[in-house]
């Protein structure tokens, strides 16, 4: 057990040179825009001593190394700079639309899983039958959807066709009140709240932004089970097990799904990444008041900060995300200590 | 032999379904095995020795089926039988241990538990007393500590426990048969010996019948007591062992048994005599008189303290800042080893894996560079020259090398005459069409080499036909010493035979010198005046093959050679 | 191998798979609208007329009318030179830098290794396309940054299949053989290293166009890259998003069409190229 906590231990400590990494690059991106940013900053209407103002207080006279550290010193204080849009610190911004997007996500991640990883192992015990085909067929067209395509697509059919479908535009219809913040996410908020209308409005409403996330992931979540169950079906230690007359449920559970686990595991950090971005299309189709929405907003505004703030957000969001996968797969897997 | 055989294959086929149509691995197979009995089943690659096994239990690949013929244990039909029946029999009544041991087990579940759950499935223990029995079982297998062992991975074991837990996990329910596939492949011989003598002892305290699947006739004979011949999917023969080794019937059998190498066969008589009584007089070579005149006598190669240190994980961990002075936590792979090769002389190394007989054959081939140490090559003090920089002197042409692995060795987008040229374009700039051809052509010949197979790409090849492009690129640019790295450990035994044979063939012709790198004391015995033996990147013996060989002196030699299946039956 | 054992192995590929063949025929669709596209439409692609405005597909419109009274179909066609452009460029320049650095990292180790791994490694801790709308928005909305971004995100992939598959070449012992005869790294890394990974990169390459394909798109419609009135897939289906609700549906089908159909085609051929260049499956 000591040995697992020094490895944890261990990975939390690798994460900090990809924190430096992403911190770097996403200073270099706030430099590399085109031109002078000071004039950009100023405004159209600036003369040369205002610029040099601006210049100063943005601190862009000093050298680049000095900048970064100062980037970084602000980072560390939460300052992601101020939306010149809305006039109010980006990080706030963020932090009232992140709980919309992670719901979203979350929902979408936790669907496609639900469907994809019994797919996929079905299709792996039963190859060349119509569930394995069923399978590949999913997964080829799956990973060739664009996702906003799919969600204009749900849309026509389940909200312009057939009417079952709330109209696609954002949490919640305007004629619920929100419930009380404590999560952040509608549907625990109203639960918790025991609000069941305003549940059941928010879960209508998450239902099909959720399905074209989840079909999204869906593909590479389902090819990946597929891939890795039918991988350790094939290995050596399935053979022993099986000619050690082990029944054919333990065998599959035990034997195969947990070493299949591991791949598995690291690819759905891998789709997480995907949904991330994907969210952002996902959320434009359905207005969804998230920080994908928000970010286009920004980019459409030239809204620099606030662009890569949420960027910047993204990447840490996303590490973390991989770290807990790391950490789980430390604790299924005694190897892993070997590898680092 | 026992009256009653209480398990017997009878007619048995087996067809598998590949894209090119329907393929027999098996076709009327018929033997049988009596209680207590311990029976091989002997063959080469492709003989179907294996897939008869998987028939047994029902372990086919999908696209494996039995076509006909019968499996009767105990009077239970087994071909085609329901999978709940199978499931019953297996690791009950039929175990089956395999090849590969550490694949064998799950990496993630502790090998303890993997036998637990064999005991608790087959109804021999509960859950409380599962662990118990465990645990007995690794003490049966001789696993020290057994308690705390109950609880380790199969990657924190060597091949040869986990070859001894698979073992245990076997054995487990006192199964009546035991059916072994390659147990010892991939095993060092002295491993290979404690791991059989271990199967042997068990399964006689427990009258329990074996079926040793094995490619190596020695080994076969050492410890079974009948044996069937396998050959493309047929049973060619089938006897006692004393029979089979003293009159030999099939004449494949007998090939098989020549080709083998023991302790007391001679090189010409692994292999048919027709076979090189014609090659050699159609060949012109030309005499390296110059050479062969000036040098006689005089050392080629001597290798003087060479050593070469791997920093290991934890020294570079826990210390990195530490630039000197970290040699003492450093992997000696190469301690301090001295040697002579005298001109047209082959010297044998031999060790096992590990041993650090590879490393050393590299930094001679000047792959890699030393630690600390020479090499005088033909006068030279050759490790004044990197590695690296080698590669560009004209002396490079002067050491080649003899692949391991002939599928590896070579390109997969070469043709074996792109591969066999490729020297000759580099080192001896031979690049005119026409004489590029011509010299190829010839080395072809110096090989065996049909020429029409100059244009295949080595997929399109078979195994003893890529070794000779292997040999014919290494051969090309008339080296003074090839380094010959188990050039037929790949191959089988019948391929082997022959290759050697081209081998000592073409050392006489043009007057090459050999170090012949090898973990076979036999084959190296055939093939070499001298040996030398390394353990743990030193030298513990050296001397003239024969007596090595029959009179070893230092302690590991003896268990080396003591672990050599003897080729003539142990009388019972 | 010869040309003619090529061929014959080409023909048993796609005869063997109806749905390869189904994906050549795409393909040679796809290449033809991108190589003659404006030629072959029966309308200008940015030709507005407002008195038809919106029409569902008919007779001389077939995929009908968007709220400018250009004609759909012509757009879709003209728009594959752009799409398959841009994912092409990008891809071919994520497939030169990534497969040389990833060479060099596989092959010569060391710091090399360690540089490059840990520029992956950065590029790869960002959810991707979210990179791309920060690169697109710090170099500048233009169609050329639209390809750097994609080259970008792209370039890690590349990187570690070269990386990977050289590196289990470095020590192979055709390798070593060259060395013994007298060949350089660099010819080494060149001649008999690279044209052994070109298969997985090939592989790659089919894969990951759809993939940038997607990307690219994906950029535009969030309003990056590509303006209008340009014709792009991903410019129409947001256009036409708005009209979705009030059931003009032909705006984002076509378009939205034509891109999957596009991506699926390229992710088919990554399973046919698999078999065609593998060498060693041939039988």
């Amino acid at each position: 057990m000591q040995a697992k906590v020094l490895q944890i231990s261990a990975r939390l400590l690798q994460s900090l040179p990809s924190i430096l990494g992403i911190v770097v690059i996403s200073f270099a991106l706030t430099r590399a825009l085109p031109g002078d940013p000071a004039v950009y900053f100023a405004g159209a209407m600036a003369d040369q001593a205002s610029i040099e103002q601006v210049r100063q207080a943005l601190g862009l006279d000093k050298t680049l190394l000095e900048q970064f550290f100062i980037y970084a010193k602000n980072l560390l204080n939460g300052d992601l700079g101020m939306s010149l849009s809305t006039g109010r610190p980006v990080l706030e911004e963020l932090l009232t639309r992140l709980p919309a997007s992670i719901e979203l996500t979350l929902m979408g991640l936790g669907l496609s899983i639900l469907i994809a990883v019994p797919l996929g192992i079905l299709a792996a015990t039963r190859p060349m039958s119509w569930i394995d085909h069923l399978c590949r067929i999913l997964v080829t067209a799956g990973v060739s959807l664009p996702t906003f395509f799919t969600g204009l697509f749900l849309i026509y059919i389940f909200y312009y066709l057939l009417g079952w479908a709330p109209s696609p535009l954002g949490r919640l219809d305007i004629i619920y009140l929100p419930p009380e913040h404590v999560t952040g996410s509608y549907l625990i908020d109203s639960l918790i709240a025991r609000d069941m209308e305003v549940f059941w409005a928010s879960l209508k409403q998450l239902i099909l932004p959720t399905v074209t996330l989840g079909l999204f992931a869906l593909a590479p979540i389902a090819r990946m089970t597929r891939a890795a169950m039918l991988n350790t079906l094939a290995s050596d230690y399935i053979r022993t097990a099986r000619a050690s007359g082990l029944a054919e449920t333990k065998l599959l559970i035990t034997y195969a799904l947990r070493n299949a686990m591991l791949p598995i595991l690291t690819t759905l950090g891998m789709v997480f990444s995907f949904l991330l971005g994907a969210n952002v299309l996902v959320e434009k189709v359905f207005s969804w008041p998230g920080i994908g929405s928000y970010a286009i907003e920004a980019l459409v505004a030239s809204d620099y900060a606030a662009v890569q703030g949420f960027v910047l957000s993204m990447a840490l969001l996303f590490t973390f995300v991989n770290l807990l996968v790391d950490i789980i797969l430390t604790l299924i897997d005694p190897r892993v200590a070997l590898d680092s | 032999m026992q009256a009653s055989p209480f398990f017997s294959i009878n007619g048995l086929s087996v067809q598998f379904k590949t894209r090119n149509g329907i393929v027999d691995a098996l076709r009327d197979v018929s033997f049988s095995i009596g209680k207590g009995q311990v029976i091989g089943v002997v063959g080469e690659s492709g003989s179907g020795k294996s897939v008869t096994a998987y028939s047994v239990l029902g372990l086919l690949d999908r696209v494996g089926k039995i076509s006909g013929g019968t499996i009767t244990f105990d009077g239970i039909p087994l071909a085609n039988a329901p999978d709940k029946l199978l499931k019953d029999i297996r690791g009950r009544e039929i175990s089956m241990i395999f090849q590969n041991p550490r694949a064998a087990l799950n990496p993630i579940r502790p090998i303890g538990k993997q036998i637990a759950d064999v005991l608790i499935e087959h109804a021999q223990a509960t859950q409380a007393t599962a662990r118990g029995k465990a645990v007995e079982m690794l003490r049966t297998v001789k696993i020290a500590d057994p308690e705390r062992r109950y609880w380790a991975y199969p990657y924190e074991l060597s091949g040869g426990m986990c070859q001894r837990v698979v073992i245990a996990m076997a054995l487990a329910c006192n199964p009546r048969l035991l059916i072994a596939d390659e147990p010892t492949t991939g095993l060092d011989v002295i491993t290979q010996k404690a791991t059989m003598d271990l199967i042997q002892t068990l399964t006689q305290t427990r009258d329990m019948s074996v079926m040793l699947i094995t490619h190596d006739l020695g080994l076969a004979a050492q410890y079974c007591d009948h044996i069937v011949v396998m050959q493309q999917g047929k049973v060619v023969e089938a006897a006692p062992v004393d029979t089979l080794f003293k009159h030999p019937q099939h004449p494949y059998t007998q090939a098989l048994i020549t080709a083998s190498p023991g302790p007391s066969s001679k090189l010409a008589d692994l292999t048919p005599h027709q076979s090189h009584a014609e090659t050699p007089a159609q060949l012109k070579v030309q005499p390296k008189t110059q050479r062969v005149a000036e040098a006689q006598n005089r050392d080629l190669l001597e290798v003087v303290n060479l050593v070469k240190a791997f920093p290991t994980q934890t020294s570079k961990i826990a210390r990195p800042w530490k630039q000197k002075n970290k040699h003492a936590a450093d992997f000696l792979a190469v301690n301090q080893v001295s040697f002579r090769i005298k001109r047209g002389e082959s010297l044998g190394l031999v060790g096992q894996s590990g041993s650090g007989k590879s490393t050393t054959s590299s930094i001679i081939t000047r792959l890699l560079d030393p630690t600390s140490g020479d090499i005088i090559f033909d006068g030279e003090n050759i490790t004044q020259y990197p590695a690296a920089k080698f590669t560009h002197l004209p002396q490079r042409a002067n050491i080649q090398m003899v692949f391991q692995d002939p599928t590896d060795s070579l390109n997969p987008r070469f043709s074996a005459f792109d591969s066999i040229a490729q020297p000759l374009i580099h080192l001896k700039k031979l690049t005119q069409r026409q004489s590029l051809q011509q010299k190829v052509e010839q080395l072809a010949d110096w090989v065996d080499l049909p020429r029409a197979l100059l244009s295949r790409f080595p997929h399109q090849l078979s195994g003893g036909q890529k070794a000779r492009v292997g040999i014919a690129r290494a051969i090309a640019v008339d080296p003074l010493l090839l380094i010959l790295d188990e050039p037929t450990s790949a191959l089988d035994v019948s391929v082997q035979a022959v290759i050697l044979n081209l081998l000592h063939r073409l050392k006489q012709q043009m007057d090459i010198s050999y170090l012949f790198v090898s973990h076979d004391l036999n084959v190296v015995r055939l093939m070499c005046e001298r040996v030398i033996v390394m353990n743990q990147g030193q030298i513990v013996e050296a001397g003239p093959s024969d007596q090595v060989l029959s009179h070893p002196q230092a302690d590991y030699t003896r268990a080396l050679v003591e672990a050599i299946p003897h080729f003539t039956p142990n009388p019972v | 191998m010869n040309l003619k054992q090529t061929i014959r192995h080409f023909h048993y590929v796609l005869t063997e798979n109806p749905v390869t063949f189904f994906a050549f025929f795409l393909f040679g669709v796809i290449i033809l609208a991108a190589l003659f596209g404006p030629w072959l439409v029966p309308y200008d692609p940015l030709a507005t007329n407002a008195s038809i405005a919106l029409q569902p597909p008919n007779a001389s419109h077939i995929f009908g009318t968007d709220q400018l009274g250009r004609d759909v179909f012509s757009r879709v066609v003209v728009a594959t030179r752009l799409d398959l452009g841009i994912a092409t460029s990008a891809v071919a320049l994520a497939f030169v830098v990534g497969s040389a650095l990833g060479c060099m990292a596989g092959f010569f180790g060391g710091w090399a290794d360690r540089v490059i791994g840990r520029l992956s490694d950065t590029i790869m801790a960002f959810p991707l396309f979210v990179l791309a709308m920060g690169i697109v928005s710090a170099l500048g909305n233009s169609v050329e940054n639209i390809v750097y971004a994609t080259a970008i995100i792209n370039l890690p992939f590349y990187a570690r299949v070269a990386r990977a598959e050289t590196f289990v070449r470095r020590d192979a012992g055709f390798v070593q053989a060259a060395r013994l005869c007298g060949t350089s790294d660099a010819r080494i890394l060149t001649t008999q290293v690279f044209p052994n990974i070109l298969p997985p990169m090939m592989i790659q390459i089919s894969l990951n166009m759809g993939w940038a394909i997607l990307n690219a798109a994906g950029l535009s419609f969030i309003g990056l890259g590509v303006r209008p009135p340009d014709a792009e897939w991903g410019i129409m289906v947001a256009e036409g998003a708005s009209y979705i609700i009030s059931g003009e549906w032909w705006l984002v089908l076509f378009p939205g069409v034509a891109l999957m159909l596009c991506v699926f085609c390229f992710n088919l051929l990554g399973d046919g190229l698999r078999d065609l260049v593998d060498p060693l499956r041939r039988n």
